[in-house]
């Protein structure tokens, strides 16, 4: 149970059930669209980038818990950065996401911290690093729909 | 000294019928039940996705290996012999589980899958052509969709759908008027992996009979569920899986008409599947060999009939009205959930109860079960039609088998309201 608890701390259950930057941004100059078809999570990141800072960040969709308050929390924490942060911050998210210990060097997580449950539930990985994916799409200007459902080691893949 | 008798060789075994129906005897022969899962005894729920073993399937499978094995329909020796004996009996058993009328009706393949795929690319491609149409519905699972889909899309011919209602059964109005002069087969599920809707087949199948066209049926779900007559059902094709039977995966039956049949061309070439073979010319060999190339799954084939033996010595009447009363204690319980939905609520279903909750997402529902010890399935069901039928991104739900109980029903109710407790 206390796991459980991890996975779903108060601030993730507040992103998820009042995500931030949830609307679309009539500013955007990028957006991408991230699905993960098996577990209906669809989620659209929309970026404003001047210069090669990310000025405004936005998402829309719908999907669980885990991949709200993640797309939720990103974008809190990507506005000012550069695209090279971004990429920074995310590989060190993963890092955390996944217990690899390779990505404990790197910029600081602060807020993002609170995903280190997910480690502990490794179905679950794909939900969180799904509105990451979409990001990396975005700022790719990659126009195609990205999934992130080949993650984890028990990556659904059918059956009735 | 001959070998002394093991399972395999006794073509028939001994299932003695139960007096009621004895729940906690029947889960006392279900060695996985009594495990726990994060330290809860394990409510396991996903049986539509697929069964757990009886003691008796897992010993079959051990005695073909440990006493019998050989490969099948070749050798002189003594174990092949025995092996191929015991195979072909369960062919003899899947005969008579669906009443079909002689053994060689019955075609070994991997699964429901194979069998849908089976039948799309040889009745499919040499009767379906440019401006010819199959018909399905709008509940099926992705198997009983996209094979028929692929020999459409190579044939140039149109893939029909008929439409369900809000209560997710199938509108039989629109599907009678959809067969057209141009429809070279029906393909339905008897029961919906998504809905739990019952399908009316012997209905269906008397209107595509009254047009000449033939009906193959989905049986994946209903199998383990209901009683079966493909003689009384009145249709040409019945598939269905091992595994969802508390059989070994990997392992299916396709029963198929003889004249059918015999009009088939093969399915896959190889080894015996032929007659004789040069160079010049294969002669196919009689079915129902000609459709099973190569050497199959013969332990799980022969274990197999252990389960067949195993459902029958409980009963499919018993069992079908075990589940029912499950399903209609979950359905009333979860009615008086604030913010449950039912997803599917057809007036004849069985064994699967689809739902959602409103403000939280089905995965989040699945992983707080799951650390309660109860396994459900979340997501689409390879049924993503349906769900767009529905509107929903995905689902969860609970399918039963026949050791399931109403306590266990009583512990996903508490789970629900647990998960109510966090996300609300």
């Amino acid at each position: 149970m206390s796991e459980l608890r991890d996975l779903y701390q108060e601030v993730i259950l507040d992103h998820s059930k009042r995500p931030r930057n949830f609307h679309s941004l009539p500013s955007a100059n990028r957006k991408a669209e991230g699905y993960n078809p098996l577990c209906g999570d669809r989620e659209t990141v929309y970026l404003q980038v001047e210069g090669d800072v990310l000025k405004d960040v936005a998402f829309e969709g719908s999907g669980c818990a885990i991949s709200t308050a993640s797309a939720s929390m990103m974008t809190e924490s990507l506005k000012g950065k550069t695209s090279a942060e971004a990429n920074a911050l995310f590989e060190r998210f993963h890092g955390l996401i996944t217990g690899n210990p390779e990505a404990a060097a790197g910029p600081a997580l602060g807020k993002l911290e609170v995903f280190s449950g997910v480690r502990e539930f490794p179905v679950r990985v794909k939900c969180a690093t799904l509105p990451w994916h979409t990001l990396k799409a975005a700022l790719q200007a990659d126009g195609s729909t990205i999934s992130t459902e080949s993650e984890g080691p028990a990556a659904e893949s059918g059956g009735a | 000294m001959s070998p002394s008798p093991s399972t395999v060789e006794k073509a028939l075994p001994e299932t003695p019928p139960r007096a009621g129906y004895d729940v906690d005897a029947i889960r006392r022969d279900f060695p996985i039940l009594s495990r726990e899962i994060y330290g809860k005894p394990l409510v396991y729920l996903d049986n539509a996705a697929s069964a757990q073993k009886p003691e008796a399937v897992i010993a079959a499978e051990r005695d073909v290996y440990e006493r019998c094995y050989a490969n099948i329909h070749r050798g002189v020796h003594w174990l092949s012999v025995h092996a191929t004996d015991a195979y072909d009996a369960s062919r003899e058993k899947a005969r008579a589980f669906l009443n079909a009328a002689a053994a060689h009706e019955i075609v070994f393949v991997r699964g429901t899958t194979e069998a849908v795929n089976l039948v799309a690319q040889t009745y499919g491609r040499t009767r379906v052509g440019p401006g010819d149409s199959v018909l399905i519905t709008g509940l099926e699972h992705h198997s009983n969709i996209v094979p028929w889909q692929m020999l459409c899309e190579e044939k140039g011919a149109t893939l029909a759908v008929a439409p369900l209602n809000d209560a997710g059964e199938v509108d039989l109005d629109a599907l009678e008027r959809l067969i057209t002069p141009r429809t070279r087969i029906v393909s339905v599920a008897h029961l919906s992996n998504a809905l739990g809707t019952i399908v009316p087949i012997r209905r269906i199948g008397e209107i595509a009979h009254a047009r000449g066209v033939p009906v193959f049926v989905d049986g994946a779900q209903a199998a383990p569920r209901m009683p079966l007559d493909v003689q009384a059902l009145g249709c040409d094709f019945y598939a269905f899986s091992s595994h969802k039977m508390y059989g070994p995966s990997g392992v299916g039956v396709l029963y198929g008409r003889t004249e059918l049949l015999e009009a088939m061309p093969p399915y896959q070439g190889g080894g015996d599947m032929i007659r004789s073979v040069t160079f010049e010319k294969t002669t196919y060999n009689a079915l129902p060999y000609k459709f099973e190339a190569g050497t199959p799954n013969i332990a799980g084939g022969i274990a197999f009939g252990a389960a067949l033996d195993y459902v029958q010595g409980v009963g499919l009447e018993a069992i079908e009205a075990h589940e029912a009363g499950l399903l209609r204690y979950a359905t009333e319980a979860m009615q008086r959930i604030p913010g449950l939905t039912v997803i599917g609520t057809a007036r004849e279903k069985a064994g699967v109860l689809s739902f959602v909750l409103d403000g939280v997402h089905p995965h989040d529902i699945g992983t707080v079960l799951d650390r309660e010890g109860i396994a459900i399935r979340t997501g689409h069901h390879c049924a993503q039609p349906v769900m767009d039928r529905f509107k929903l991104p995905a689902t969860a739900r609970a399918s039963f088998g026949l050791y399931n109980t109403r306590g266990e029903v009583d512990a996903l109710i508490r789970a629900i309201h647990k998960v109510i407790g966090m996300f609300r």
